[in-house]
C-alpha cells in the first residue's frame, strides 16, 4: 500500500487531496534532509569563522526570508528553467527542476534554509568552547572536534532547525507555484491543491479537509522542535554543573 | 624531556615578558592572578599566538616567531588539564577517557588504561555522566583522560582552584603521585601557597608579567626577597631515622634532628617539612627549660622588612634555610645583626609532602599536616 493509499483511506482524503499530502511530505522531506549539510557548514562558517563576505553571505542567506516568494520562484525559474544556460546544462546531465517534484523540494529547501541556518547557528553559538579547546589539547584536529564535540552538543538545535525547516518546506506556496507550477501528482503540493480546489465551484470541502490536515502536521512539526529546543536549553543549563 | 619557553606579549595594558624552563619533574608557576600565568599556559599549549615566543619542547619547535613556526594545538602532545575539568558532557565517563585513546600517538593497551584507571580510582564512575560526578572526580577523570592520549607534557592550569579544602585533598594526593610515577614534566600552575609547598620540585614565581624567581622549591621558598611571607616558608628535606615508642618521629634534616609526632612511622621515609615563619621563634643563646623539642642553630644571612613592625629574618642553618617573622623591637631588643649566630625555636611543623605517605595524628587524608610541637 502507497503512502498516498494509506492516507486516502485512513484519514478519508479523496485521491487528488492524499496525492498533494504525500508529495507534500516527500518535497518537505527532501528539501530538509538535502539542504541540511549546507545549512550545518553555513551556520558554522557564520558563529565560527570570520572571513571577507561574512556579511554578504549572512544577507544572502536571509534573503528568501524577506524577499516576496513570487520573486524567488521567478529567479529560480531565470536561472533553471529549460530555456537558461544553467538549467539546459544540468538538463544535460539528467538533472531537471523546472516543473518538477524535485523543482518544488529545491524551491522549499530555499525558503526553509534562512531559519534552518537561523536555529543552527544559535545552537552552534551555544556550543562553550572551552569543550572544543579541551578537545584539541587531548589531540583531535579541527574536524575531529567538529564531529566529535561541536556537532554532537549542538545536535538538539540542528535537528529543530530541519523540524522547523521541514515544517516551511510543507506550506511553502509562492515561490513553488511560480517555479514549478501546479501539476496535480508532480508539483501540487498542500498549499496547491488547496489554492486549486478554492478556484472550482465544489473544492471547499477538499479545501477544508486540507486546511485541516495541514494545521495538524504545523501543529506536530512545532511541537517537536519546541521539545528539540527545550533539551538545547537543559543540556546548556546542566553545563554549567558540570566540571 | 624538557621545555624551554621564551615569550613576550602585547595587551591593551599589559605586558607579558616570560623566560622559564621546564625540566622533569614539577615546576610550580606561581603568582597573583593577572600576572601573566594564563598567558603563559595559553601560550604553550598553542591556544593563543603571542607577539614573540619561542617554545621548544624536547627537540621540537612547537611556536617560533622569527622563522614563523606554530603547532597547531592539536599537535604539540601537550595535555592541559584546565581548572574547569571541561569533560565533554555528551559522553560518558567511559566515552570521554576512550576521546584521549582515540588521539594518543601510539595504541593504548588495556593494561595502561587499567592502570591510570586504578591510579585515580576512577573504576567506578566509567558509566556515569559529567553532570553526575562532583567536582573532585570530575577533576579525576579529566586527568585520566589527560594521561591515556600520552602527553609528552602536562600543563595543569590551577586544577583545584574551583575544588573546595576538602576535594582539594582528595586531589593532591594524585598529582603527587603523578609526579612520581609519570616520567613527563608537569607545569602545574597555581596562586595557592600550600599546593606550591607540597607539590613543587621547581618554583617559577611570576609578578606583573615579569619571571621574578626561578628555581628549586627549597631555595625560592626561603627566599624572602622573591616570594612574599605569606606564600613563603622554608622547605626543609628530611628522612625518617627512629621511630620512638612515645609517638614521637625522629628526622634527620641535613645536621639537625628534628622531632615530629606522626603515626604510620617508617624508617628511611623521606619527607618535606614547611615551616612556617610566624611559627618561629629566635633566641641569642640556646633556651633552657623549655618545652619547644626543636631547636636548630644558625647565623642570619639576611632581614627583609615585613611590615613597620616585623622583620623576616632568613637563617643559615644545619637543617637548611629557615625563615623567621619577628618583631622590628626584637631585632633590636636582641642585637641581632647580618652574620650573627642565633637559635630557632620551631614551634609548628607541617609536613608539606610526604613520597611514601606518612602522615600525622592530625592528617586529613592527602592534607597538608601541621603539628604543633612544644
Amino acid at each position: 500500500m502507497s503512502v498516498t493509499d494509506w492516507i486516502s483511506q485512513v484519514i478519508g482524503l479523496g485521491p487528488q487531496e492524499a496525492l498533494a499530502v504525500s508529495l507534500s511530505l516527500k518535497v518537505a522531506f527532501w528539501a530538509a534532509l538535502c539542504s541540511l549539510p549546507a545549512a550545518i557548514l553555513t551556520a558554522y562558517a557564520l558563529a565560527r569563522w570570520t572571513f571577507p563576505g561574512r556579511g554578504l553571505l549572512n544577507g544572502l542567506v536571509h534573503l528568501p526570508l524577506i524577499l516576496p516568494p513570487v520573486v524567488t520562484g521567478y529567479l529560480l525559474l531565470l536561472l533553471l528553467g529549460p530555456q537558461a544556460p544553467v538549467g539546459a546544462l544540468m538538463n544535460s546531465i539528467g538533472i531537471t527542476f523546472a516543473f518538477r517534484w524535485t523543482g518544488a523540494a529545491l524551491a522549499a529547501a530555499i525558503m526553509g534554509f534562512p531559519l534552518m541556518v537561523r536555529a543552527i547557528r544559535l545552537s552552534i553559538e551555544g556550543v562553550d568552547q572551552r569543550f572544543e579547546e579541551a578537545g584539541a589539547a587531548l589531540g583531535a584536529s579541527p574536524i575531529g572536534v567538529f564531529w566529535r564535540v561541536t556537532l554532537p552538543l549542538a545536535l538538539p538545535g540542528i535537528l529543530a532547525g530541519a523540524v522547523l525547516a521541514f515544517a516551511k518546506a510543507l506550506g511553502e506556496f509562492g515561490a513553488t507555484i511560480t517555479f514549478v507550477s501546479n501539476i496535480p501528482g508532480e508539483t501540487q503540493t498542500l498549499p496547491s491543491a488547496i489554492y486549486a480546489f478554492l478556484q472550482v465551484p465544489d473544492g471547499e470541502g477538499a479545501a477544508i479537509r486540507l486546511v485541516i490536515v495541514s494545521i495538524i502536521l504545523a501543529m506536530s512539526a512545532l511541537a517537536v522542535s519546541e521539545v528539540l529546543a527545550r533539551r538545547v536549553g537543559a543540556r546548556r543549563s546542566g553545563r554549567e554543573g558540570i566540571r | 624531556m624538557s621545555l624551554s619557553v621564551q615569550l613576550r606579549h602585547h595587551f591593551a595594558d599589559f605586558e607579558v615578558d616570560l623566560a622559564f624552563q621546564v625540566p622533569s619533574g614539577i615546576s610550580v608557576m606561581f603568582g597573583p592572578s593577572g600576572s601573566g600565568k594564563s598567558t603563559a599556559i595559553r601560550a604553550i599549549a598553542g591556544l593563543m599566538r603571542p607577539t614573540e615566543a619561542q617554545v621548544v619542547l624536547g627537540d621540537r619547535i612547537l611556536n617560533d616567531t622569527a622563522s614563523r613556526r606554530f603547532i597547531a594545538p592539536h599537535k604539540r602532545r601537550i595535555g592541559t588539564i584546565f581548572q574547569d575539568a571541561r569533560l565533554f558532557p555528551h559522553l560518558s565517563v567511559q566515552q570521554n577517557l576512550d576521546f584521549g585513546k582515540r588521539y594518543a600517538p601510539t595504541t593504548v593497551s588495556l593494561a595502561e588504561e587499567k592502570r591510570v584507571i586504578e591510579m585515580l580510582g576512577i573504576e567506578h564512575l566509567l558509566s556515569r555522566r559529567p553532570s553526575g560526578l562532583s567536582g573532585g572526580e570530575a577533576q579525576r577523570v579529566a586527568i585520566g583522560r589527560t594521561l591515556i592520549a600520552q602527553p609528552e607534557i602536562i600543563l595543569a592550569d590551577e586544577p583545584l582552584s574551583a575544588l573546595d579544602a576538602a576535594r582539594k585533598a582528595e586531589i593532591l594526593p594524585y598529582f603527587e603521585r603523578l609526579r612520581d610515577e609519570a616520567d613527563i614534566p608537569i607545569l602545574y600552575v597555581t596562586h595557592n601557597p600550600l599546593e606550591m609547598a607540597r607539590l613543587a620540585d621547581r618554583v617559577i614565581v611570576l609578578e606583573n608579567g615579569r619571571v621574578s624567581g626561578e628555581g628549586a622549591a627549597v631555595d625560592i621558598l626561603s627566599d624572602p626577597s622573591v616570594l612574599p611571607a605569606a606564600a613563603g616558608g622554608a622547605l626543609i628535606e628530611a628522612e625518617v631515622v627512629e621511630c620512638h615508642a612515645d609517638g614521637l618521629v625522629e628526622l634527620r634534616a641535613g645536621s639537625e634532628r628534628l622531632f615530629v609526632p606522626g603515626s604510620n612511622c617508617a624508617e628511611g621515609r623521606k619527607l618535606r617539612l614547611r615551616v612556617p615563619p610566624h611559627e618561629v621563634m629566635l633566641a641569642t643563646k640556646r633556651p633552657e627549660g623549655f618545652s619547644a623539642l626543636n631547636v636548630v642553630e644558625g647565623r642570619i644571612k639576611a632581614m627583609h622588612d615585613v611590615n613597620d613592625a616585623a622583620v623576616m629574618v632568613s637563617l643559615d642553618t644545619g637543617a637548611g634555610a629557615l625563615l623567621a617573622q619577628i618583631t622590628r623591637r626584637s631585632v633590636a631588643g636582641l642585637g641581632l645583626t647580618l652574620g650573627a649566630t642565633c637559635y630557632a625555636v620551631i614551634k609548628t611543623v607541617a609536613i608539606a609532602h610526604d613520597n611514601m605517605g606518612f602522615s600525622g595524628p592530625n592528617a586529613v587524608k592527602g592534607g597538608p599536616v601541621t603539628t604543633k610541637i612544644t
